[in-house]
């Protein structure tokens, strides 16, 4: 008969939600039931069992821990521009020693942040951010706006755990008591549950949001704002009328802003409409994060050098320049010779030219499962799931740090170990 | 054969995209859901496009040939496109990130046409 186990109060790493209320049913080595799951979370758990998989490749071909161990050392410090990247799907202590891996060999060190809400990061540090924790919103907000982002299929929870549904203190009706603002280039599935939603153009986030602020500070517009970013003046006038008047307001924005032209100024525009807002109100803006412990890389990265990513540690000091130290562009110049790619797959999610770059350098992977990058990788290792077999600590969206608890134990070493072992190598061969 | 137009492309999260991404890259589910087009209805109509046949999208960077599904009513407008984020969408980024580490990913340009 098989052994059942029940772990409570267990965290969900798979979006940056990290709900840490779950109910798992454990039978043997696999997941049965996760009450309390999303639909995302529920298959993030029912699908992370012990697969039959090699706990290291050495081009393809199983080796012991020891030998892959060996060979990713050996090309990690015999590199002359290695990259760090990933980070997102691991936890906290993992990431750790991943940038004392970088500091070591001398590289760069980037997350997965610098393709989600990396220019987000460059719009923190050029204008500021206004910032609170989702408990704040739980039990004040009554307005909250989703600017680019489709909570209702990217973060399931988002809204019945955090921001629209929640019975708060000074929200005591839940949804009742709040208005809810979709703005984005499509109808999503999330537009049915708000009470706004803005249809706008294409690549118009900046000058909407530019004609918020105007409209925040008094400024008459011209109806021809309409033609530009597509939506009316009028719903305009209202979305700024009810945003000076609310009690407390929350900009939440999604890759809609800084994924598509503009990027960082996009997001910039965001950021200083919700200071403008200060003014009149309490008024705050957060970004949606989306991997697991994408906030957590960003909070370790910053520890640990002073930047949150595209860090270079070339020159034995950190030096940050996205553009020129971010993965996309270290690959897709053909800069970077060997890579360590921790809980990440740039072979399926990075452009064309960086993925041919890196098929051709030699690059260490670490995963639980099997993806394109493991697939490709020189030296690859199978590791414990974040959350399911290990413990260690993730940081929320809101950058609140957040336990792990294990469910059952998996026959692979987690990712910090192996990082360990990886580190503990290269500093005899680098001596 | 019909001249390709242009159209606005959205990468995107869906939630079949979500869950198949836990059950492997490699999928059935997950490679299907990756490689699927949605398009406005009238834009399918206007270009005798029926759902399930295959459409070229091209960039400066690449091109992919995959199936095109009509989007449920009212939730593309015309001259958008939707594909959730998945290799195919990759190929079609381009790989210079101006200077910020993120190549434009969202709402780029993308010419269509009817694959033969």
């Amino acid at each position: 008969m098989a052994e059942l186990k029940i772990v409570e109060n267990a965290t969900c790493t798979f979006c940056g939600c990290v709900c840490d209320d779950m109910e798992l049913t454990v039978e043997d080595h696999k997941i049965t039931k996760a009450k309390n799951a999303c639909v995302l979370g529920k298959a993030w758990f029912l699908n992370h069992h012990v697969e039959e998989r090699p706990v290291a490749t050495i081009e393809g071909k199983p080796a012991t821990l020891e030998e892959a161990v060996e060979r990713a050392a050996q090309i990690l410090a015999s590199a002359r521009y290695p990259i760090v990247y990933g980070l997102s799907d691991t936890t906290c202590e993992a990431q750790r020693v991943a940038v004392a891996i970088a500091d070591r060999i001398g590289g760069c060190v980037d997350t997965t942040t610098s393709v989600c809400h990396g220019p987000s990061g460059m719009a923190f540090q050029g204008v500021g951010e206004v910032t609170c924790s989702l408990g704040e919103v739980k039990n004040r907000a009554d307005l909250v706006i989703f600017w680019g982002s489709n909570p209702a299929e990217s973060h399931p929870r988002h809204w019945g755990r955090y921001s629209t549904m929640p019975k708060g203190l000074f929200v005591p009706n839940g949804r009742k008591d709040r208005t809810v603002v979709l703005v984005d280039v499509r109808k999503s599935k999330s537009a049915p549950a708000a009470d706004i939603f803005l249809l706008i153009k294409p690549r118009k986030d900046f000058e909407a949001l530019w004609a918020l602020r105007a409209l925040v500070k008094g400024v008459k517009l011209d109806a021809s704002i309409a033609d530009e970013t597509g939506i009316p003046l009028e719903q305009l006038e209202d979305l700024a009328q009810r945003m000076k008047t609310c009690k407390f307001g929350m900009l939440f924005f999604g890759m809609g802003l800084s994924m598509t032209r503009g990027k960082h100024l996009n997001v910039e525009a965001a950021l200083v409409l919700a200071r403008d807002l200060n003014q009149y109100t309490r008024f705050y803006a957060k970004p949606m994060r989306g991997h697991g412990n994408v906030t957590g890389a960003d909070n370790v990265v910053s520890w640990q050098t002073g930047y949150p990513f595209g860090v270079s540690l070339h020159r034995g000091y950190p030096r940050f320049n996205p553009g020129e130290f971010t993965t996309a562009d270290t690959l897709a110049r053909g800069e970077a010779d060997a890579a360590l790619i921790v809980a990440s797959d740039p072979m399926s999610n990075f452009s064309q030219p960086a993925r041919e770059h890196l098929a051709r350098i030699p690059y260490v992977a670490l995963d639980p499962k099997e993806t394109p990058t493991v697939r490709g990788a020189a030296v690859a290792f199978t590791t414990a799931t974040y959350g399911i077999n290990t413990g260690g600590t993730v940081y929320r969206m809101d950058d609140v740090p957040i336990p792990l608890r294990a469910a059952f134990e998996s026959p692979y070493p987690t990712d910090e170990e192996v990082l360990k072992k990886v580190e503990k190598r290269i500093r005899e061969l680098t001596v | 054969m019909a001249q390709a137009e242009t159209f606005v492309l959205i990468p995107g999260r869906t939630s079949r995209q979500g869950t198949t991404l836990n059950e492997g890259k490699f999928s059935t589910g997950y490679v299907e859901e990756t490689s699927t087009l949605l398009m406005n209805p009238d834009d399918m109509a206007r270009l005798a496009l029926k759902n399930g046949d295959r459409v070229r999208l091209r960039t400066a960077q690449g091109q992919v040939e995959i199936p095109c599904q009509a989007a449920k009513a009212g939730e593309l407008p015309t001259g958008i496109l939707f594909l959730p984020y998945g290799d195919a969408s990759s190929r079609l980024m381009g790989g210079d990130t101006h200077g910020t580490g993120m190549p434009n990913s969202k709402s780029f340009d993308v010419e269509l046409e009817k694959a033969s």
